[in-house]
């Protein structure tokens, strides 16, 4: 199967990205500066990043729609507010992960942001269990280009009025070139940042006006290191379906009226789990040198018991060190506990500890 | 000194007397992208030609150095340890990684000059 190419695949190119494919999608891994450089240019200033590949699911409907989705997701979606969002996921009856997404409340419906690959699974289940009642849209004519950075709200407003006065995780509906673009105030670099969902056709119009205004298109291994140093779980590694929210360490994602109440797909196993414990549990790892754990890295305790595994580990460029995440047995994963991490066949020490590795800038919005 | 010679593995070697000096190629430190990890053999080893003698990390991936000539590891440059951001900066200067005492200078013979391993690193580039 050919891979697919997003619309700003000519433009990374004029850009001299290099490639790599992910998901099915040609995308752009890194650009001529590096990884390093256009890490902390994110933090510093204002990167752009085509996450085009990611699914952006339309789903239309009215009260019913809202009562069946709340009985798919752990969310208290009824006092959901238009144009508000939130972090859930999509997951099987024990409770193990098909996908992390985030779900906004629109006019007339929800739009679901899905991991570019997961999305086409996630319509296939949410058709199922929705029993193809309502309209879905996995709109592939729409571009999603995210702006992160502390410079990000400056530059945007530039361009679209009045973005600098929404509040992190709501959006709502803007202009440019007489046609709707809908933006969010959230991202996945720990800084603070925006999500816009616009037509193809204008996706290389509206990126190069950025571009114009100082931000800098930023490629996947950047956003990997920047993820990874604000503790964010990626799809595939820290989360899947052998694993539950609970063990991820994703329980504050989890409305707590939905669990006194359950009625969700999977919520037997969360109840159970919040009440009684889990035995494997998502915590950080510091490295006390500098050499790496990259996932798969076996993590030992003091007496060489074999107790967990990396499921993501880098260099962390802001930290200026190694840094890493992965799953250990739950009387392991108090903060400051020394492990071991096996790497090429010897045993490093490493620390567990608090996420981020990065302290977020996530701001409450300008006014 | 001897001029400067090169490996498959993308190393580059001079000689001074019996001593070798080692390191990674500036076309190399372009594919591997920012290097934020390196570990050196141990001083006093012995390592043998075409065997692993240490490892430099990229944001991205691990790869292993291998080692063009044997011997015995005479010196190593701690300051890329220190700061392994240096190794993209001067790859064929400074940078370098170990010093060796060559036991067998023949096996200096296999490895390319500069002409050659430019070519190499051209067509193994596309």
């Amino acid at each position: 199967m050919d891979t697919k190419k997003t619309s700003l695949y000519q433009l990374h190119q004029d850009s001299k990205a290099k490639f790599v494919e992910f998901a099915g999608y040609q995308m752009p891994i890194q650009y001529s500066e590096g990884i390093v450089e256009e890490h902390k240019f994110t933090r510093s200033h204002s990167g752009i990043f085509d996450v085009s590949h990611m699914g952006q699911l339309f789903i239309y409907g009215d009260e019913d729609l809202t009562n069946d989705l709340e009985k798919i997701f752990p969310l208290d979606l009824k006092n959901l507010k238009l144009n508000h969002s939130k972090y859930s996921f999509l997951m099987n009856k024990d409770a193990g992960i098909y996908d992390d997404l985030i779900i906004t409340k629109i006019e007339k419906g929800f739009l679901i942001i899905l991991n570019a690959a997961c999305k086409d699974n996630d319509f296939t289940i949410l058709s199922q269990l929705l029993n193809d009642k309502y309209k879905m849209i996995l709109d592939d004519k729409r571009s999603l280009i995210a702006i992160q950075g502390p410079k990000s709200a400056q530059i945007l407003n530039n361009i679209i009025n009045g973005v600098q006065n929404l509040n992190f995780m709501t959006g709502n509906w803007f202009v440019f070139k007489e046609q709707k673009i809908y933006i969010t105030r959230s991202g996945y670099t720990g800084e603070d940042g925006f999500e816009v969902s616009i037509s193809n056709d204008l996706a290389v119009k509206f990126t190069k006006d950025l571009i114009e205004k100082g931000a800098k298109l930023i490629g996947l291994g950047a956003r990997d290191t920047l993820r990874l140093e604000a503790g964010l779980c990626l799809y595939g590694h820290e989360l899947g379906k052998d694993k539950t929210p609970v063990e991820a360490n994703l329980k504050w994602a989890i409305s707590k009226e939905r669990i006194l109440k359950g009625n969700f797909i999977g919520s037997d196993v969360i109840i159970k789990q919040l009440a009684d414990g889990v035995n494997k549990i998502r915590v950080g790892i510091k490295p006390e040198g500098r050499v790496i754990a990259r996932e798969k890295t076996k993590i030992f305790n003091q007496s060489d018991l074999h107790i967990g595994e990396i499921t993501s580990g880098t260099f962390g460029p802001s930290v200026n060190g190694p840094v890493a995440m992965g799953y250990i047995e739950n009387e392991f994963s108090k903060k400051d506990t020394k492990v071991f991490l096996e790497v090429r066949g010897k045993k490093h020490p490493a620390n567990v500890c608090g996420l981020p590795f990065y302290k977020k800038s996530y701001v409450k919005g300008a006014n | 000194m001897s001029s400067v010679k090169y490996s498959k593995e993308h190393e580059w070697i001079t000689l001074d007397g019996d001593v070798a000096t080692i390191g990674i190629t500036k076309h190399a430190t372009e594919m591997l992208g920012d290097i934020v990890f390196a570990e050196l053999p141990e001083k006093g080893s012995n390592v043998e030609k075409d065997g692993t003698a240490g490892v430099v990390e990229s944001t991205k991936a691990a790869s292993d150095v291998y080692t063009p000539v044997g011997g015995e590891v005479v010196d190593t440059n701690q300051a890329i340890v220190d700061d392994p951001s240096k190794i993209n900066e001067d790859p064929e200067g400074s940078a370098w990684f170990f010093k060796l005492k060559m036991k067998d200078k023949t096996e200096l013979d296999s490895l390319m000059d500069k002409e050659e391993y430019d070519k190499f690193a051209k067509e193994s580039a596309s």
